[in-house]
Protein backbone atom coordinates (compact mmCIF):
# COMPACT_ATOMS: atom_id res chain seq x y z
CA UNK A 1 0.00 0.00 0.00
CA UNK A 2 1.36 3.39 -0.90
CA UNK A 3 2.15 5.89 1.80
CA UNK A 4 -0.42 8.26 0.43
CA UNK A 5 -3.24 5.81 0.90
CA UNK A 6 -2.28 4.99 4.44
CA UNK A 7 -2.35 8.62 5.40
CA UNK A 8 -5.80 9.36 4.08
CA UNK A 9 -8.32 9.47 6.87
CA UNK A 10 -10.28 6.29 7.22
CA UNK A 11 -13.98 6.41 6.46
CA UNK A 12 -16.12 6.98 9.53
CA UNK A 13 -19.23 4.82 9.72
CA UNK A 14 -22.34 6.07 11.48
CA UNK A 15 -25.56 4.34 12.41
CA UNK A 16 -28.61 6.58 12.43
CA UNK A 17 -31.25 4.74 14.41
CA UNK A 18 -34.88 5.41 15.13
CA UNK A 19 -35.93 3.45 18.16
CA UNK A 20 -39.30 2.71 19.72
CA UNK A 21 -42.73 3.83 18.61
CA UNK A 22 -41.62 7.28 17.56
CA UNK A 23 -42.53 7.80 13.91
CA UNK A 24 -40.89 11.16 13.30
CA UNK A 25 -38.04 10.43 10.94
CA UNK A 26 -37.67 13.68 9.04
CA UNK A 27 -34.87 14.79 11.32
CA UNK A 28 -33.11 11.43 11.04
CA UNK A 29 -33.28 11.64 7.25
CA UNK A 30 -31.83 15.14 7.22
CA UNK A 31 -29.02 14.06 9.52
CA UNK A 32 -28.31 10.92 7.48
CA UNK A 33 -27.97 13.04 4.38
CA UNK A 34 -25.78 15.66 6.06
CA UNK A 35 -23.45 12.95 7.39
CA UNK A 36 -23.27 11.37 3.95
CA UNK A 37 -22.35 14.70 2.40
CA UNK A 38 -19.67 15.11 5.07
CA UNK A 39 -18.09 11.93 3.66
CA UNK A 40 -19.31 9.46 6.27
CA UNK A 41 -20.86 6.13 5.53
CA UNK A 42 -24.31 6.15 7.01
CA UNK A 43 -26.39 3.12 7.87
CA UNK A 44 -30.00 4.08 8.41
CA UNK A 45 -32.00 1.67 10.54
CA UNK A 46 -35.51 2.53 9.39
CA UNK A 47 -38.39 3.32 11.72
CA UNK A 48 -39.67 1.60 14.87
CA UNK A 49 -36.57 -0.39 15.79
CA UNK A 50 -36.32 -2.29 19.03
CA UNK A 51 -33.22 -1.68 21.15
CA UNK A 52 -31.79 -5.11 20.34
CA UNK A 53 -32.12 -4.38 16.63
CA UNK A 54 -30.11 -1.21 17.10
CA UNK A 55 -27.49 -3.21 19.01
CA UNK A 56 -27.40 -5.84 16.26
CA UNK A 57 -26.87 -3.16 13.63
CA UNK A 58 -24.23 -1.32 15.64
CA UNK A 59 -22.23 -4.51 16.30
CA UNK A 60 -22.46 -6.06 12.84
CA UNK A 61 -21.83 -2.87 10.93
CA UNK A 62 -18.96 -2.02 13.30
CA UNK A 63 -19.94 1.64 13.23
CA UNK A 64 -17.82 4.32 14.87
CA UNK A 65 -20.84 6.37 15.82
CA UNK A 66 -24.21 5.20 17.09
CA UNK A 67 -26.72 8.03 16.61
CA UNK A 68 -30.02 7.44 18.33
CA UNK A 69 -32.91 9.69 17.39
CA UNK A 70 -35.77 9.79 19.90
CA UNK A 71 -38.52 12.36 19.88
CA UNK A 72 -41.06 10.37 21.87
CA UNK A 73 -39.68 11.06 25.34
CA UNK A 74 -38.93 7.39 25.94
CA UNK A 75 -35.16 7.91 26.05
CA UNK A 76 -34.84 6.90 29.70
CA UNK A 77 -36.23 3.47 28.87
CA UNK A 78 -34.74 2.80 25.46
CA UNK A 79 -31.24 4.26 25.57
CA UNK A 80 -30.04 2.24 28.58
CA UNK A 81 -31.22 -0.95 26.86
CA UNK A 82 -29.11 -0.12 23.84
CA UNK A 83 -26.10 0.71 26.03
CA UNK A 84 -26.44 -2.58 27.91
CA UNK A 85 -26.70 -4.50 24.65
CA UNK A 86 -23.56 -2.86 23.28
CA UNK A 87 -21.67 -3.75 26.48
CA UNK A 88 -22.93 -7.32 26.26
CA UNK A 89 -21.40 -7.72 22.79
CA UNK A 90 -18.21 -5.92 23.75
CA UNK A 91 -19.03 -3.10 21.40
CA UNK A 92 -19.39 -0.16 23.75
CA UNK A 93 -15.89 1.10 24.51
CA UNK A 94 -14.67 2.20 21.13
CA UNK A 95 -17.93 3.67 19.95
CA UNK A 96 -19.29 7.19 20.13
CA UNK A 97 -22.87 7.19 21.39
CA UNK A 98 -24.94 10.21 20.42
CA UNK A 99 -28.56 10.97 21.20
CA UNK A 100 -30.64 13.40 19.21
CA UNK A 101 -34.05 14.67 20.15
CA UNK A 102 -35.88 16.40 22.93
CA UNK A 103 -34.19 15.41 26.18
CA UNK A 104 -34.84 17.48 29.35
CA UNK A 105 -31.76 18.74 31.20
CA UNK A 106 -32.20 16.41 34.17
CA UNK A 107 -32.40 13.40 31.89
CA UNK A 108 -29.35 14.54 29.95
CA UNK A 109 -27.17 14.25 33.04
CA UNK A 110 -28.45 10.78 33.72
CA UNK A 111 -27.93 9.59 30.16
CA UNK A 112 -24.39 10.93 30.15
CA UNK A 113 -23.77 9.12 33.40
CA UNK A 114 -24.87 5.90 31.76
CA UNK A 115 -22.45 6.26 28.87
CA UNK A 116 -23.96 8.58 26.27
CA UNK A 117 -21.19 10.78 24.90
CA UNK A 118 -23.20 13.72 23.65
CA UNK A 119 -26.79 14.89 23.25
CA UNK A 120 -27.92 17.15 20.46
CA UNK A 121 -31.22 18.90 21.07
CA UNK A 122 -33.37 21.25 19.02
CA UNK A 123 -31.32 24.06 17.50
CA UNK A 124 -28.09 22.09 17.28
CA UNK A 125 -26.41 22.70 13.94
CA UNK A 126 -25.13 20.11 11.50
CA UNK A 127 -21.65 21.64 11.57
CA UNK A 128 -21.57 21.32 15.33
CA UNK A 129 -22.41 17.63 15.12
CA UNK A 130 -20.07 16.84 12.23
CA UNK A 131 -17.20 18.67 13.94
CA UNK A 132 -17.91 16.82 17.15
CA UNK A 133 -17.76 13.48 15.34
CA UNK A 134 -14.53 14.38 13.57
CA UNK A 135 -12.91 15.40 16.85
CA UNK A 136 -14.19 12.55 18.97
CA UNK A 137 -14.44 9.58 16.65
CA UNK A 138 -12.69 6.71 18.42
CA UNK A 139 -9.15 5.76 17.48
CA UNK A 140 -9.05 2.21 16.26
CA UNK B 1 -2.42 -15.76 15.23
CA UNK B 2 -3.75 -12.44 16.46
CA UNK B 3 -6.35 -12.04 19.20
CA UNK B 4 -8.81 -10.76 16.66
CA UNK B 5 -8.54 -13.92 14.57
CA UNK B 6 -8.85 -16.08 17.69
CA UNK B 7 -11.94 -14.14 18.78
CA UNK B 8 -13.48 -14.47 15.35
CA UNK B 9 -12.89 -18.21 15.25
CA UNK B 10 -14.35 -18.44 18.75
CA UNK B 11 -17.55 -16.94 17.39
CA UNK B 12 -17.37 -13.43 18.75
CA UNK B 13 -19.61 -11.17 16.67
CA UNK B 14 -17.77 -7.94 17.31
CA UNK B 15 -14.49 -9.56 16.18
CA UNK B 16 -16.06 -10.63 12.90
CA UNK B 17 -17.39 -7.10 12.41
CA UNK B 18 -13.97 -5.61 13.16
CA UNK B 19 -12.21 -7.95 10.75
CA UNK B 20 -14.53 -6.85 7.96
CA UNK B 21 -13.81 -3.22 8.88
CA UNK B 22 -10.09 -3.90 8.56
CA UNK B 23 -10.68 -5.54 5.21
CA UNK B 24 -12.67 -2.54 4.00
CA UNK B 25 -10.07 -0.06 5.18
CA UNK B 26 -7.13 -2.20 4.09
CA UNK B 27 -5.81 -1.53 7.56
CA UNK B 28 -2.28 -2.63 8.36
CA UNK B 29 -2.32 -6.32 9.17
CA UNK B 30 -5.44 -7.25 7.26
CA UNK B 31 -3.46 -9.51 4.95
CA UNK B 32 -2.17 -11.61 7.83
CA UNK B 33 -5.72 -11.92 9.11
CA UNK B 34 -7.00 -13.24 5.80
CA UNK B 35 -4.05 -15.60 5.57
CA UNK B 36 -4.82 -16.97 9.03
CA UNK B 37 -8.49 -17.35 8.22
CA UNK B 38 -8.07 -19.06 4.88
CA UNK B 39 -7.46 -22.53 6.26
CA UNK B 40 -10.75 -22.35 8.18
CA UNK B 41 -12.84 -21.71 5.10
CA UNK B 42 -14.48 -23.84 2.46
CA UNK B 43 -17.63 -24.92 4.22
CA UNK B 44 -20.04 -22.13 3.33
CA UNK B 45 -22.41 -22.05 0.42
CA UNK B 46 -22.09 -18.66 -1.28
CA UNK B 47 -25.04 -17.16 -3.15
CA UNK B 48 -24.83 -13.98 -5.20
CA UNK B 49 -27.93 -11.86 -5.73
CA UNK B 50 -27.91 -9.08 -8.27
CA UNK B 51 -30.37 -6.99 -10.23
CA UNK B 52 -31.34 -3.43 -11.02
CA UNK B 53 -32.13 -0.93 -8.23
CA UNK B 54 -35.63 -1.49 -6.91
CA UNK B 55 -35.85 -5.05 -8.19
CA UNK B 56 -36.41 -6.25 -4.64
CA UNK B 57 -33.02 -7.78 -3.88
CA UNK B 58 -32.90 -6.79 -0.23
CA UNK B 59 -36.45 -7.91 0.43
CA UNK B 60 -35.81 -11.26 -1.22
CA UNK B 61 -32.54 -11.72 0.65
CA UNK B 62 -34.34 -10.93 3.90
CA UNK B 63 -36.96 -13.61 3.30
CA UNK B 64 -34.41 -16.16 2.09
CA UNK B 65 -32.24 -15.53 5.14
CA UNK B 66 -35.25 -15.88 7.44
CA UNK B 67 -36.15 -19.22 5.85
CA UNK B 68 -32.60 -20.52 6.25
CA UNK B 69 -32.66 -19.43 9.88
CA UNK B 70 -35.89 -21.38 10.40
CA UNK B 71 -34.04 -24.42 9.08
CA UNK B 72 -31.44 -23.85 11.76
CA UNK B 73 -28.74 -22.61 9.41
CA UNK B 74 -26.60 -19.57 10.15
CA UNK B 75 -26.51 -16.83 7.56
CA UNK B 76 -24.16 -14.01 6.62
CA UNK B 77 -25.16 -11.26 4.22
CA UNK B 78 -22.94 -8.70 2.53
CA UNK B 79 -24.91 -5.92 0.89
CA UNK B 80 -22.98 -3.58 -1.39
CA UNK B 81 -24.26 -0.09 -2.13
CA UNK B 82 -22.75 2.62 -4.27
CA UNK B 83 -20.97 5.52 -2.60
CA UNK B 84 -20.72 9.10 -3.79
CA UNK B 85 -17.66 9.64 -5.98
CA UNK B 86 -17.64 13.26 -4.78
CA UNK B 87 -17.81 13.19 -1.00
CA UNK B 88 -17.02 9.51 -0.53
CA UNK B 89 -20.07 9.34 1.70
CA UNK B 90 -22.90 6.88 1.35
CA UNK B 91 -26.23 6.04 2.82
CA UNK B 92 -26.39 2.28 3.07
CA UNK B 93 -30.06 1.49 3.15
CA UNK B 94 -30.31 -2.25 2.56
CA UNK B 95 -30.53 -2.89 6.25
CA UNK B 96 -33.98 -1.32 6.40
CA UNK B 97 -35.35 -4.31 4.50
CA UNK B 98 -33.94 -6.85 6.91
CA UNK B 99 -37.06 -6.76 9.06
CA UNK B 100 -37.57 -10.54 9.26
CA UNK B 101 -34.25 -11.07 10.99
CA UNK B 102 -34.21 -8.12 13.34
CA UNK B 103 -32.38 -8.74 16.56
CA UNK B 104 -31.16 -12.19 15.45
CA UNK B 105 -27.42 -12.19 15.99
CA UNK B 106 -26.84 -15.40 14.05
CA UNK B 107 -28.01 -13.56 11.01
CA UNK B 108 -24.96 -11.40 10.32
CA UNK B 109 -25.77 -8.54 7.99
CA UNK B 110 -23.09 -6.17 6.82
CA UNK B 111 -23.42 -3.17 4.52
CA UNK B 112 -20.40 -2.30 2.41
CA UNK B 113 -20.00 0.72 0.22
CA UNK B 114 -18.25 0.70 -3.12
CA UNK B 115 -15.39 2.95 -2.04
CA UNK B 116 -13.94 4.02 -5.32
CA UNK B 117 -10.66 5.35 -4.02
CA UNK B 118 -9.49 2.16 -2.39
CA UNK B 119 -10.18 0.12 -5.48
CA UNK B 120 -10.50 -3.60 -5.63
CA UNK B 121 -14.01 -3.88 -4.28
CA UNK B 122 -14.18 -7.41 -5.55
CA UNK B 123 -11.08 -8.22 -3.50
CA UNK B 124 -12.69 -6.72 -0.40
CA UNK B 125 -15.84 -8.72 -1.03
CA UNK B 126 -13.91 -11.94 -1.50
CA UNK B 127 -12.05 -11.27 1.76
CA UNK B 128 -15.28 -10.48 3.62
CA UNK B 129 -16.73 -13.77 2.37
CA UNK B 130 -13.59 -15.48 3.67
CA UNK B 131 -14.20 -13.93 7.10
CA UNK B 132 -17.84 -15.03 7.19
CA UNK B 133 -16.90 -18.51 5.99
CA UNK B 134 -14.22 -18.87 8.66
CA UNK B 135 -16.70 -17.65 11.25
CA UNK B 136 -18.74 -20.73 10.36
CA UNK B 137 -21.70 -19.31 8.47
CA UNK B 138 -23.59 -22.02 6.55
CA UNK B 139 -24.97 -19.69 3.92
CA UNK B 140 -23.40 -16.47 2.69
CA UNK B 141 -25.36 -14.11 0.48
CA UNK B 142 -23.66 -11.33 -1.47
CA UNK B 143 -26.10 -8.71 -2.66
CA UNK B 144 -25.18 -6.01 -5.15
CA UNK B 145 -26.66 -3.74 -7.77
CA UNK B 146 -26.01 -5.29 -11.15
CA UNK B 147 -24.77 -2.41 -13.22
CA UNK B 148 -21.28 -3.05 -14.48
CA UNK B 149 -18.13 -5.08 -14.62
CA UNK B 150 -17.34 -4.41 -10.99
CA UNK B 151 -20.61 -5.95 -9.90
CA UNK B 152 -20.18 -8.89 -12.22
CA UNK B 153 -16.78 -9.56 -10.62
CA UNK B 154 -18.27 -9.37 -7.16
CA UNK B 155 -21.00 -11.79 -7.99
CA UNK B 156 -18.41 -14.23 -9.31
CA UNK B 157 -17.33 -14.84 -5.73
CA UNK B 158 -20.56 -16.85 -5.47
CA UNK B 159 -21.21 -20.52 -6.18
CA UNK B 160 -24.70 -19.73 -7.40
CA UNK B 161 -25.77 -16.42 -8.91
CA UNK B 162 -29.39 -15.27 -8.87
CA UNK B 163 -30.35 -12.39 -11.14
CA UNK B 164 -33.50 -10.46 -10.24
CA UNK B 165 -35.58 -9.00 -13.01
CA UNK B 166 -38.55 -6.81 -12.14
CA UNK B 167 -41.59 -7.04 -14.41
CA UNK B 168 -41.79 -4.53 -17.21
CA UNK B 169 -38.08 -3.85 -17.10
CA UNK B 170 -38.03 -2.90 -20.72
CA UNK B 171 -37.90 -4.81 -23.94
CA UNK B 172 -35.51 -7.52 -25.05
CA UNK B 173 -32.84 -5.05 -26.02
CA UNK B 174 -32.70 -3.55 -22.54
CA UNK B 175 -32.07 -6.95 -21.05
CA UNK B 176 -29.36 -7.69 -23.56
CA UNK B 177 -27.72 -4.41 -22.73
CA UNK B 178 -27.62 -5.23 -19.07
CA UNK B 179 -25.30 -8.07 -20.03
CA UNK B 180 -26.06 -10.04 -16.92
CA UNK B 181 -27.93 -12.84 -18.64
CA UNK B 182 -24.65 -14.69 -18.96
CA UNK B 183 -23.83 -14.73 -15.26
CA UNK B 184 -27.20 -15.87 -13.92
CA UNK B 185 -27.61 -19.45 -12.74
CA UNK B 186 -31.13 -18.69 -11.60
CA UNK B 187 -33.42 -15.91 -12.77
CA UNK B 188 -36.02 -14.45 -10.49
CA UNK B 189 -38.93 -12.39 -11.71
CA UNK B 190 -39.80 -10.64 -8.49
CA UNK B 191 -43.00 -8.68 -7.92
CA UNK B 192 -44.65 -11.37 -10.00
CA UNK B 193 -48.08 -10.07 -8.97
CA UNK B 194 -47.56 -6.94 -11.05
CA UNK B 195 -48.86 -6.46 -14.57
CA UNK B 196 -46.43 -7.55 -17.20
CA UNK B 197 -44.78 -10.26 -15.10
CA UNK B 198 -45.90 -13.01 -17.47
CA UNK B 199 -44.53 -11.11 -20.41
CA UNK B 200 -41.21 -10.59 -18.66
CA UNK B 201 -40.96 -14.30 -17.87
CA UNK B 202 -41.76 -15.09 -21.48
CA UNK B 203 -39.13 -12.68 -22.81
CA UNK B 204 -36.53 -13.95 -20.39
CA UNK B 205 -37.20 -17.52 -21.44
CA UNK B 206 -36.81 -16.67 -25.10
CA UNK B 207 -33.57 -14.82 -24.50
CA UNK B 208 -32.09 -17.58 -22.39
CA UNK B 209 -32.96 -20.18 -24.99
CA UNK B 210 -31.35 -18.07 -27.67
CA UNK B 211 -28.01 -18.09 -25.89
CA UNK B 212 -25.15 -20.06 -27.31
CA UNK B 213 -23.09 -22.31 -25.11
CA UNK B 214 -26.11 -23.34 -23.14
CA UNK B 215 -27.74 -26.10 -25.12
CA UNK B 216 -30.95 -27.42 -23.71
CA UNK B 217 -30.33 -30.62 -21.87
CA UNK B 218 -33.83 -32.00 -22.03
CA UNK B 219 -32.55 -35.41 -21.11
CA UNK B 220 -31.54 -34.12 -17.72
CA UNK B 221 -34.71 -32.26 -16.96
CA UNK B 222 -36.11 -35.06 -14.87
CA UNK B 223 -33.01 -35.66 -12.76
CA UNK B 224 -32.66 -31.99 -12.02
CA UNK B 225 -36.23 -31.76 -10.80
CA UNK B 226 -35.61 -34.71 -8.51
CA UNK B 227 -33.19 -32.55 -6.52
CA UNK B 228 -30.27 -33.58 -4.39
CA UNK B 229 -31.88 -36.32 -2.33
CA UNK B 230 -31.02 -39.16 -4.70
CA UNK B 231 -27.60 -37.91 -5.65
CA UNK B 232 -25.94 -41.28 -5.39
CA UNK B 233 -28.37 -42.95 -7.74
CA UNK B 234 -28.02 -40.15 -10.24
CA UNK B 235 -24.28 -40.38 -10.09
CA UNK B 236 -24.28 -44.02 -11.06
CA UNK B 237 -26.80 -43.75 -13.83
CA UNK B 238 -25.34 -40.68 -15.46
CA UNK B 239 -21.70 -41.13 -14.64
CA UNK B 240 -20.67 -40.82 -18.26
CA UNK B 241 -22.77 -37.78 -19.02
CA UNK B 242 -22.05 -35.84 -15.87
CA UNK B 243 -19.14 -33.81 -17.07
CA UNK B 244 -20.95 -32.58 -20.13
CA UNK B 245 -24.22 -31.90 -18.36
CA UNK B 246 -25.27 -28.32 -18.89
CA UNK B 247 -27.25 -26.18 -16.53
CA UNK B 248 -30.37 -24.67 -17.94
CA UNK B 249 -31.04 -21.53 -15.88
CA UNK B 250 -34.55 -21.78 -14.49
CA UNK B 251 -36.86 -18.81 -14.04
CA UNK B 252 -38.58 -18.47 -10.68
CA UNK B 253 -41.45 -16.12 -9.93
CA UNK B 254 -41.61 -14.53 -6.49
CA UNK B 255 -43.48 -11.88 -4.56
CA UNK B 256 -40.76 -11.31 -1.99
CA UNK B 257 -42.55 -8.86 0.28
CA UNK B 258 -45.34 -11.41 0.83
CA UNK B 259 -42.93 -14.34 0.96
CA UNK B 260 -44.45 -16.04 -2.10
CA UNK B 261 -42.21 -18.24 -4.20
CA UNK B 262 -39.41 -18.28 -1.64
CA UNK B 263 -39.63 -22.07 -1.26
CA UNK B 264 -39.41 -22.44 -5.03
CA UNK B 265 -36.41 -20.19 -5.12
CA UNK B 266 -34.64 -22.07 -2.33
CA UNK B 267 -35.33 -25.40 -4.02
CA UNK B 268 -33.86 -24.04 -7.22
CA UNK B 269 -30.76 -22.87 -5.37
CA UNK B 270 -30.46 -26.34 -3.84
CA UNK B 271 -30.86 -27.92 -7.30
CA UNK B 272 -28.06 -25.80 -8.62
CA UNK B 273 -25.90 -26.72 -5.64
CA UNK B 274 -26.54 -30.40 -6.33
CA UNK B 275 -25.72 -29.85 -9.99
CA UNK B 276 -22.40 -28.24 -9.05
CA UNK B 277 -21.51 -31.17 -6.84
CA UNK B 278 -22.69 -33.77 -9.35
CA UNK B 279 -20.67 -32.40 -12.22
CA UNK B 280 -17.62 -31.41 -10.22
CA UNK B 281 -18.15 -27.82 -11.26
CA UNK B 282 -18.06 -26.55 -7.71
CA UNK B 283 -14.41 -27.47 -7.54
CA UNK B 284 -13.85 -26.03 -10.99
CA UNK B 285 -15.42 -22.74 -9.95
CA UNK B 286 -13.33 -22.62 -6.81
CA UNK B 287 -10.18 -23.17 -8.87
CA UNK B 288 -11.13 -20.38 -11.25
CA UNK B 289 -11.94 -18.10 -8.35
CA UNK B 290 -8.64 -18.64 -6.59
CA UNK B 291 -6.78 -18.21 -9.87
CA UNK B 292 -8.57 -14.91 -10.42
CA UNK B 293 -7.84 -13.85 -6.88
CA UNK B 294 -4.14 -14.60 -7.22
CA UNK B 295 -4.01 -12.69 -10.49
CA UNK B 296 -5.80 -9.70 -9.02
CA UNK B 297 -3.53 -9.56 -5.99
CA UNK B 298 -0.44 -9.91 -8.17
CA UNK B 299 -1.63 -7.07 -10.34
CA UNK B 300 -2.47 -4.82 -7.39
CA UNK B 301 0.78 -5.50 -5.56
CA UNK B 302 2.94 -5.17 -8.64
CA UNK B 303 1.15 -1.94 -9.36
CA UNK B 304 2.03 -0.59 -5.93
CA UNK B 305 5.67 -1.59 -6.35
CA UNK B 306 5.73 0.32 -9.61
CA UNK B 307 4.18 3.39 -8.02
CA UNK B 308 7.02 3.38 -5.51
CA UNK B 309 9.55 2.88 -8.28
CA UNK B 310 8.12 5.84 -10.16
CA UNK B 311 8.45 7.97 -7.04
CA UNK B 312 12.09 6.93 -6.67
CA UNK B 313 12.70 8.02 -10.23
CA UNK B 314 11.37 11.46 -9.40
CA UNK B 315 7.69 11.04 -10.00
CA UNK B 316 5.55 10.70 -13.05
CA UNK B 317 5.44 14.43 -13.83
CA UNK B 318 8.90 14.62 -15.39
CA UNK B 319 7.99 11.78 -17.73
CA UNK B 320 4.76 13.56 -18.63
CA UNK B 321 6.75 16.73 -19.35
CA UNK B 322 9.10 14.84 -21.61
CA UNK B 323 6.21 13.23 -23.45
CA UNK B 324 4.51 16.59 -23.94
CA UNK B 325 7.76 18.07 -25.30
CA UNK B 326 7.88 15.16 -27.71
CA UNK B 327 11.28 14.10 -26.36
CA UNK B 328 9.91 10.66 -25.74
CA UNK B 329 6.64 8.75 -25.85
CA UNK B 330 4.60 6.75 -23.34
CA UNK B 331 5.73 3.34 -24.64
CA UNK B 332 9.40 4.25 -24.36
CA UNK B 333 8.84 5.56 -20.84
CA UNK B 334 7.22 2.30 -19.81
CA UNK B 335 10.01 0.25 -21.38
CA UNK B 336 12.56 2.33 -19.53
CA UNK B 337 10.86 2.04 -16.14
CA UNK B 338 10.27 -1.68 -16.53
CA UNK B 339 13.70 -2.53 -17.92
CA UNK B 340 15.32 -3.47 -14.58
CA UNK B 341 12.30 -5.56 -13.62
CA UNK B 342 12.30 -7.34 -16.94
CA UNK B 343 16.01 -8.13 -16.57
CA UNK B 344 15.47 -9.59 -13.10
CA UNK B 345 12.69 -11.85 -14.26
CA UNK B 346 14.15 -12.94 -17.58
CA UNK B 347 17.62 -13.85 -16.39
CA UNK B 348 18.07 -16.99 -14.38
CA UNK B 349 19.42 -16.29 -10.88
CA UNK B 350 23.21 -16.05 -10.68
CA UNK B 351 24.93 -19.35 -10.09
CA UNK B 352 28.04 -17.87 -8.52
Amino acid sequence: MSVEQEQTERTIRCLVAKVGLDGHDRGAHVIARALRDAGFEVIYSGLHRAPDEVVQAAVQEDVDVVGISILSGAHNTLVPKILDGLREYDAFDDRLILVGGIVPDDDQEELRGQGVDEIFGPGASMEEMIDYIHENAPER
Amino acid sequence: MSDLVADLLAGKHSALARVITKIENRSPGYREIISDLHQHTGTADVIGVTGSPGAGKSTLVDKVAATYREQGLTVGVIAIDPSSPFSGGAVLGDRIRMASNAGDMDMFFRSMSARGSLGGLSTATTDAVTALDAFGKDKIIVETVGAGQNEVDIVRTADTVAVLVPPGSGDDVQMLKAGILEIGDVFVVNKADLDGADRTVQQLREMLQGQSGRPNSGHHGATELAGGSDDAATDDADAVDDETEMWDPPIVETVANRGEGIEDFLNTLADHGAYLDRTGRREGQARERFAAEIRTLLREDANELLVDELDRRGGIEQYVDAVIERHTDPYTVVDEVLAPLRECLDEPPDES
